[in-house]
């Protein structure tokens, strides 16, 4: 029972903790709680499709087809992440100012929820077909020890999901007005962390090269199968021996979405309508 | 509004272009390397120990003999794939340095094993 805990405990974690981080970042926005909740309905939908059809996946591709799965849905998550951050630089110091000034916590936005559901989705999309798989093998194989296991298995998804509420409510302790840096810089390492996971994927296909497989070692210092090396590795992609390609993932990821943030807070040089077009039309 | 309404465009298309260059990638990637064959039965790996060349990439092939899923891991040399029962899976790994790195299968954390490359 406790072996089937743990391992449907760490499955669940990463998805939850995502969805703690979500849930934070979107707070005030009418409806989002039904995005989300969304989201995750699809999210575990796919899963169990994606559950179904692993064997075929896998096998796509010349057998690489579970890895450029798994490194499209990752980068697809990166991009929406990345959207966020962009459009809440953009955006974000009006919003948490108006609802200020209007004295309370809804903002009345048209915030980009899709984008956020789907990295709710995708979340759960990835974890839960593992979770799927493992508890599926477990029920058909039935034995004396079957309906503990998946007691088990229950008992992991659970506390999973209590560490992710937890984390929220952690977050949205925050006032407003500093809590959307908070979720920014959260968001910002996630995507930089998928990021550099999504490169391990494309080295594991033979996409991309590995570029030096232990970069560093820091192992002795904090072990990633530790429980705090887990959770830095799920919030920021904390690898004790990185290789090459991740190292390059992480860090273009940070430098491309602090660019665009950048870039989306500079004040527009010229007002859209008011100046008329310089320069010749092209002929 | 006009920044929402070009993004929420452009983001299916974005997406599919992904896909796209992600299955590009993968039909151009070939085993032209040595491959090696592990095998999981009675949530053993055999063989045990693994030797494997050192300093250049090589093809993988996990078989997982047992009926239930499995999932090929290591923290050593950074992979994770699912082997479902009775169902083979390939997986690249290297290059490595010269040593000893251990893998596992997550979903039974006491099945273990080293390659060992030199």
């Amino acid at each position: 029972m406790l072996a089937s805990l743990i391992i449907v405990f760490r499955e669940v974690l990463e998805a939850s903790l995502v969805i703690g981080i979500v849930m934070a970042a979107s707070r005030g926005v009418p409806r989002r709680g039904a995005w989300i909740l969304g989201g995750c309905a699809l999210g575990v939908l796919g899963a169990c499709i994606v559950a179904g059809f692993a064997g075929e996946i896998s096998s796509l591709v010349d057998g690489v087809g579970q890895e450029l799965f798994n490194a499209a849905i990752l980068l697809a998550a990166v991009a929406m992440l990345a959207w966020h951050n962009i459009w809440m630089s953009r955006h974000g110091r009006e919003l948490a100012a108006s609802a200020r000034r209007l004295g309370k916590d809804v903002i009345d936005g048209t915030r980009p929820l899709t984008a956020l559901a789907l990295v709710c989705g995708i979340a759960l999309l990835r974890e839960g077909s593992e979770v799927v798989l493992f508890l599926y093998g477990i029920a058909v194989s039935g034995g004396a020890s079957a309906g503990s296991m998946l007691l088990g298995g229950l008992v992991g998804c659970a506390l999973g999901l209590a560490v992710g509420v937890a984390l929220y409510a952690g977050l949205i302790f925050i006032p407003l007005r500093h809590l959307f840096r908070v979720t920014g810089a959260l968001i910002l390492l996630l995507a930089a962390g998928m990021a550099s996971q999504a490169a391990i994927y494309l080295a594991a296909a033979n996409v991309l090269p590995t570029l030096g497989n232990r970069i560093w070692d820091s192992s002795a210092l904090l072990s990633e199968t530790s429980l705090p090396g887990q959770l830095l590795h799920i919030l920021a992609g904390y690898t004790a021996r990185p290789a090459g390609i991740q190292l390059v993932f992480f860090v273009a990821t940070l430098v491309l979405i602090s660019a665009g943030s950048w870039f989306a807070t500079r004040p527009p040089r010229v007002i859209a309508g008011a100046t008329p077009v310089t320069g010749q039309a092209p002929s | 509004m006009a920044i929402k309404d070009t993004a929420s465009k452009r983001a299916p298309a974005a997406l599919a272009a992904l896909l796209a260059c992600a299955l590009l990638a993968g039909t151009l990637a070939r085993a032209s390397d040595a491959e090696l064959v592990l095998t999981i039965k009675d949530h053993q790996f055999a063989p045990a120990e693994l030797v494997v060349p050192a300093g250049q990439k090589f093809k993988l092939v996990v078989r997982n003999a047992d009926a239930v899923v499995a999932e090929f891991e290591s923290v050593d040399f950074h992979r994770e794939k699912l082997v479902q029962g009775g169902h083979e899976i390939a997986v690249y790994i290297g290059p490595l340095d010269a040593g000893r790195y251990e893998f596992f299968d997550d979903l039974h954390p006491e099945t273990r094993g080293h390659l060992v490359a030199r």
